[in-house]
């Protein structure tokens, strides 16, 4: 079972405790955004078969919203961190670095 | 290679001299350098997309191309329910023309699909799903597909060994198919594999689509792990791998993969001859010729490359049913397995052109495109043969995302299927 560290209450919590929120850091359309940008912000997703940014929900714990950084191939967890975060931290990139040589954080979708 | 036609007199013949003289069902050749279309993908969708290529638009300089086994993918994994009972007038279309096809696939392509169309019910247990159930009821017969809605008594009668009492949530009624059914999903995948291969189109297998090559805004061919081969056109139908195969060729889908998963008991006696959905507590099941009892439930909610999903929804799903039928309470569970499936946010496919020219994709069948195989394969074929959608792959593009003009099937399917 997967079990991510929820880094508000400290919980290590199974994924029945949370609820999953889908891809993170998408950056957030508004009034005046062009069609095209909006209907990509809606709807289209990175959804890679590897490194995955995404957001969670420690629904059944302090409810508060967070942000992962998981493999969806081999569900290795790199770690998580506060939702404010508008990049994911170093400490992150350097967890995904060390299985993936040469990563890098692709910016805000 | 000559394809051996099977009947029952071969059956006779082979009997005499050991089955020494069946051949190969279909040929394994090496790449052509060009092929006028490449299909990726050769699970149900792909195979019948490059068959009706083949035999119904003239098409035959034609490639599928699999990293794998052919059907080796959600094809060789599902539950193999077939159904046509949905809400929207588009869905109806295509999964009746699909189950329309079923109907006489064995013969179309001399391959025992073992077709049955034993009946599907999908249970109500709550008084909001029975006004959802009798309003598909009248929605399907203004678009032809016989269903009805049946009460309790009717449900205990064709499936004797259910529990239609409870104990959280007694069956309240049922919408009920009687030409729904199963199919035996690996015969499906070889039938079109070998109707495909007499018809001298190539399948190879092994063979992973590494990179899309495109000029000037058109696909131009690809690259595989047994070389570059160019191509007129190209049709993406890799379901779970959409995503990847999109991002190989430049634009980004509205679907996510996640994993889901089922089961099957050891083999019992014949106990149950309908399938039966309980979407409600999220399970269903029926039973397979062998006699194991087939079993499905819920998809991960998160995204997943794994093809192997997790424990608690195969709690969640024989929890729900063992409600249902408590007889199954002491089986045995033999076999688990999961397959990635490309979910979309109306839960309804992607049959459609890109915005790479020449490139086409068959995507987002999600938890329950097994019953699509023929329709799916049939419509992609027209698209791909013409370069624009028919009819029936029309309401399905991708352009609806941005209209939103959704084909909202996320109620009629509320369980994995
Ligand atoms: C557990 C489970 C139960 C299900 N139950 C039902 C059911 O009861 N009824 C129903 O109607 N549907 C059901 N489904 C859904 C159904 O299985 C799928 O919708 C359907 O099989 C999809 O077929 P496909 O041909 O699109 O994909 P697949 O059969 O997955 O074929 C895609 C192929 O593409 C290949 N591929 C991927 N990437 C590449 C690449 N880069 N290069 C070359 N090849 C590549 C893969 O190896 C694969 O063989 C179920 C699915 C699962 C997982
Ligand atoms: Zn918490």
């Amino acid at each position: 079972m997967l079990i991510l560290t929820c880094p508000y209450c400290g919980v290590a919590a199974d994924e029945t405790e949370l609820a999953p929120g889908g891809q993170a850091h998408l950056t957030r359309q508004g009034p005046g955004a062009d069609s095209a940008a909006f209907e990509a912000y809606l709807f289209h997703r990175k959804n890679p078969k590897g490194v995955h940014f995404e957001r969670w929900r420690h629904a059944h714990g302090c409810g508060k919203w967070f942000h992962a950084a998981r493999d969806t191939v081999t569900l290795q967890v790199f770690g998580t961190y506060p939702a404010q975060s508008l990049t994911p931290p170093d400490t992150i990139l350097k967890a995904i670095a060390a299985t993936y040589p040469g990563f890098e954080w692709e910016g805000e979708a | 290679m000559s394809t051996t036609r099977y009947s029952a007199f071969a059956v006779a013949r082979e009997a005499t001299r050991y089955h020494s003289g069946w051949g190969r069902a279909w040929r394994s050749p090496a790449p052509k350098s060009h092929y006028d279309v490449i299909v990726v993908g050769a699970g149900g969708h792909g195979l019948a997309t490059a068959y009706y290529l083949g035999r119904t638009f003239g098409m035959r300089n034609v490639a599928v191309i699999e990293k794998g086994w052919l059907g080796g993918g959600n094809t060789g994994r599902n539950t193999t329910i077939i159904r046509s009972n949905y809400l929207q007038d588009p869905s109806a279309a295509i999964y009746e023309k699909a189950r329309g096809l079923y109907e006489d696939l064995s013969q179309e392509l001399n391959m025992n699909v073992m077709f049955s169309p034993r009946g599907v019910m999908m249970l109500a247990q709550t008084e909001h799903a029975v006004r959802g159930y009798l309003r598909t009821a009248q929605a399907n017969a203004l678009q032809g597909i016989a269903t009805e809605f049946i009460g309790p008594d009717r449900v205990k009668q064709l499936c004797p060994i259910m529990n239609i009492e409870g104990p959280r949530y007694p069956v309240l009624g049922a919408l009920w198919q009687p030409r729904g059914g199963t199919a035996r999903h690996d015969a499906v995948a070889w039938g079109y594999a070998r109707g495909c291969s007499a018809m001298g189109i190539d399948i190879l297998q092994q063979c992973e689509v590494t990179a899309i090559r495109q000029k000037a805004g058109q696909v131009t061919g690809i690259e595989t792990t047994k070389g570059a081969i160019t191509c007129g056109k190209l049709a993406i139908v890799v379901a779970g791998h959409s995503g990847v195969l999109a991002d190989m060729a430049g634009f980004r889908l509205p679907v996510e993969s996640v994993a889901l998963q089922a089961l099957v008991s050891e083999p019992i006696k014949p106990c149950m001859d309908v399938v039966v959905m309980a979407n409600t507590v999220h399970g269903y099941m029926s039973q397979s010729d062998k006699g194991e009892m087939v079993i499905g439930g819920g998809a991960d909610g998160f995204n997943n490359y794994t093809q192997r999903g997790s424990f608690q929804h195969i709690e969640e799903t024989v929890r729900a049913l063992i409600e249902t039928f408590p007889m199954i309470s002491r089986l045995k569970m033999l076999r688990q397995w999961g397959g990635i499936v490309d979910m979309t946010g109306d839960r309804s496919p992607i049959i459609s052109k890109t915005p790479l020219g020449g490139c086409f994709i068959n995507c987002g069948w999600g938890t329950g495109g097994f019953k699509a195989i023929p329709g799916s394969g049939w419509a992609m074929a027209q698209m791909v043969a013409r370069g624009d959608p028919g009819p029936l792959a029309a309401p399905f593009g991708l352009d609806r995302f941005a209209q939103g003009r959704f084909i909202d099937e996320s109620v009629a399917a509320g369980v994995a299927h």
